[in-house]
């Protein structure tokens, strides 16, 4: 009894007070910052260096596609003062193009337009939001994340947002991994399973493009031909914080 | 000669590995196992209209791997090793799966993940053959592949009577993502140190190193000697935060929610540490083929040691709270048991191996460089239940976290760069590399052909071994216990399914 006592008084209250305020490490990769102009042998090393091809030519600089970026960091090293990944997390966006970074954007222009409140969703789910997730092909590491944004730190749950068992109890879906083949059906079977209205949610750079494994013939992408995305989390994986900070701009939380 | 002997992450001229007959082949097979070695790795390389079957063995006692191999047509046969060595059963059915090898004799040849480019593409997960219970007092629980938490997918069948499990079977290959054709697509190899990190991602840092290693030895590159400590660190770093995890949800499997919280939280802190290092929480970026990417500066070495040591206070009272609750103790003990006969015919690994009593860990039996310098020493239990299973992961975390302060302290004394530059790979090589990752012994083995490039590349993941140990734990067991022996295992999917 006193050793359990003596745990929770060490556990003490580990809650972030702020989610929408909080701050990654300095250290960590979030948003690249691409120079408005580079050396054309910096594009070359760039887009040549890049293990995810999420780097293209753009004007006299590069684009960088943060739903294909791994944020490995390999660009920034090969080309000095081309590329600059900063801790800015907030990265999750509606739209796959709103997902490419062009030259000279910050990450205040781009969480500015990044992800809109759709009236529809902010009313249906603005107050509560049950997901339910789908792992189809994800390595583990999304799916890690999508667990910690509901421990003790950063509690997603206070936001009444949190992960169900059943599809049935859900309104919508996270989905993580770049869909192998084996799981498509069941990506559709979890869909279909949950009640409308509902909203779909993209998480990680698999799930988003197919990331490293987009070139695999395993794979099955049919489910993202032909269902609406409401949200696209980029990240290898994302970080919790991006996670959480994406769906409450999704729902309209302030 | 019957077999070659060499070390690990030791390049070989792939002809130096003796071709023997198919009987010959199975001789050698069969009395190193008797002899106490363990298959590491066993696969097939079709080559020259020929599969080629290509066998690993580990002989701990002496920290050396044994290889030999043989050639046989597509869909040919030859008579099983698995029904008087298990440990064979599943390298089998995948080479039935990829190749159509027909081992005869085999007691279970079922597909393993439903490969993309499998021999017999009319073999469809929808028509698996799942055993069936003659008996009507028995009744069949189907579960997943999704399951109700935010976890891989993957189908558990159990055949029960009552709440007794008779037998637990699982279907994999849901997360088949075809990695291993990915590995052997042409390109740099330095890029695809990526596709290691995603292999598995709560083993980023094991399955990254093995593929490193097998560049770096097709290369002749020596690794710097920091790179090699920071490798080790981020290595340590992973297990304990993955054990933290496993305890974490082992205390939450048990309605035991001060602990569920609590060693999450901790996790939290330890994976924080590589995200302070290298920028990512699981390690992602860290290293490449040629050394490490990032490197420790006196004021970092000193923060990580700050968060370390604090980390460690909280584990030890965690853990003083946990194994002293009589109601976590009354879930834990005597539950989920395999025992040691059964782990090591079946070829178990890992801490879940170690629960039951087999002394197998790469970092002793066959030490890369800086475990030869900073030894490890096995941790073993003899209960081979959930308890076994959750109090190893606490001792281990401790192991890693002195391992870790050895290596800070000496880090700062090598000054040369952490990353070298990769020279031409050889041709015609083989190259086998073993990581004991947090879930155990993590294997990759690579072929260059004539260019030097990677012909067939072949990943083991510890899980390929341990799933089966999960089938064991749970005969007999209540079902409701199901959920906490799966804890206790920690399988990967993906790692699996490849």
């Amino acid at each position: 009894m006193l050793e359990a006592l003596k745990a929770r008084i060490r556990h003490g209250y580990q809650a972030i007070p702020d989610i929408r305020k909080a701050k990654v490490l300095d250290t960590s990769r979030g948003f690249p910052v691409v120079a408005g102009e580079i050396a054309p042998s910096a594009v070359k090393l760039c887009t040549g260096v890049c293990p995810a091809g999420a780097i293209s030519p753009c004007g006299k600089s590069v684009s960088i596609d943060m739903g294909r970026c791994t944020f490995c960091g390999d660009c920034e090293r090969a080309a000095p003062g081309a590329v600059r990944f900063t801790p800015a997390h907030r990265l999750a966006a509606d739209s796959l193009s709103k997902l490419v970074v062009r030259p000279g954007m910050t990450a205040r222009d781009y969480e500015l337009a990044a992800v809109e409140t759709r009236e529809a969703i902010r009313r249906a789910f603005g107050r509560s939001l049950k997901l339910r997730q789908v792992s189809a092909g994800g390595c583990g590491a999304c799916e890690m994340e999508l667990n910690a944004s509901g421990n003790v730190n950063f509690d997603m749950g206070r936001f009444g947002i949190e992960f169900t068992a059943s599809p049935r109890h859900a309104d919508g879906i996270v989905v993580t991994g770049p869909v192998s083949a084996g799981m498509s059906n069941a990506l559709w079977d979890t869909y279909r399973s949950v009640p409308s209205p509902k909203i779909v949610i993209a998480a990680g750079a698999c799930a988003i493009s197919g990331g490293v494994f987009r070139d695999s013939p395993a794979l099955d992408r049919s489910f993202f031909g032909e269902v609406k995305i409401d949200l696209y989390i980029p990240g290898c994986p994302p970080h919790p914080l991006t996670i959480i900070n994406g769906i409450l701009d999704l729902i309209g939380r302030k | 000669m019957k077999e070659i002997d060499f070390a690990n992450h030791k390049a070989l001229p792939l002809d130096s590995v003796p071709e023997l007959p198919a009987a010959g082949f199975l001789d050698t097979a069969a009395s190193l196992s008797r002899a106490g070695c363990r298959p590491v790795q066993y696969f097939g390389w079709k080559h020259a209209g020929r599969v080629r079957l290509i066998a690993v063995m580990s002989d701990a006692e002496n920290g050396r791997l044994k290889m030999f191999r043989t050639a046989l047509p597509e869909g040919g046969s030859y008579p099983s090793l698995t029904p008087e060595h298990p440990a064979f059963h599943l390298f089998e059915r995948e080479l039935h799966e990829e190749f159509g090898i027909v081992p005869e004799g085999h007691p279970s040849l079922k597909p393993v993940r439903y490969s993309f480019d499998r021999y017999n593409p009319s073999e469809t997960a929808e028509n698996y053959p799942f055993y069936r219970a003659a008996s009507l007092d028995s009744h069949e629980v189907g579960v997943g592949p999704v399951h109700a938490g935010i976890i891989e997918p993957g189908h558990f069948r159990f055949t029960c009577e009552g709440e007794t499990v008779h037998n637990l079977e699982i279907r994999l290959g849901y997360q088949h993502r075809g990695v291993e054709r990915l590995f052997e697509a042409k390109g740099d190899p330095v890029k695809k140190a990526v596709l290691a990190e995603s292999v598995s991602g709560d083993q980023t840092i094991a399955h990254a190193t093995a593929y490193a290693a097998n560049v770096e030895s097709l290369t002749d590159t020596r690794v710097p000697r920091k790179a090699m400590s920071l490798r080790a660190i981020a290595l340590e770093l992973e297990r304990m935060a993955m054990h933290a995890a496993d305890l974490s949800a082992l205390a939450g499997d048990v309605a035991y929610l001060t602990g569920n919280a609590a060693y999450g939280a901790t996790r939290t802190l330890i994976i924080n540490t590589l995200l302070l290092v290298c920028g990512n929480r699981f390690g992602k970026g860290l290293l490449r083929p040629g050394g490490t990417v990032f490197d420790l500066d006196k004021d970092r070495i000193a923060a990580v040691k700050k968060i370390l040591d604090k980390v460690m206070g909280d584990i030890e009272i965690y853990s003083e709270a946990l194994f002293t609750s009589a109601s976590v103790l009354a879930r834990f003990e005597n539950t989920g048991r395999v025992a040691k006969e059964d782990a090591e015919r079946y070829g178990m690994v890992g801490p879940a191996a170690r629960a039951s009593g087999t002394a197998v860990d790469v970092r002793s039996d066959h030490p890369s460089d800086i475990y030869k310098i900073f030894p490890v020493h096995k941790v073993t239990m003899d209960s081979g239940d959930v308890f076994a299973r959750a109090y190893i992961r606490y001792a281990e975390i401790r192991q890693s976290y002195h391992f870790i302060l050895e290596q800070l302290k000496s880090y700062s004394t090598w000054v040369e760069s952490s990353m070298k530059p990769l020279g031409a790979p050889h041709p015609d090589c083989i190259v086998t590399s073993l990581v004991e990752g947090f879930r155990g012994e993590t294997a990759h083995t690579a072929i260059t052909g004539k260019d030097g490039g990677i012909v067939r590349y072949k990943i083991k993941d510890p899980s390929f071994h341990n799933w089966t140990g999960l089938s064991l734990a749970l005969r007999g067991t209540g079902i409701s216990d199901f959920p906490v022996c799966n804890k206790s295992f920690n399988l990967s999917y993906c790692g699996f399914d490849l």
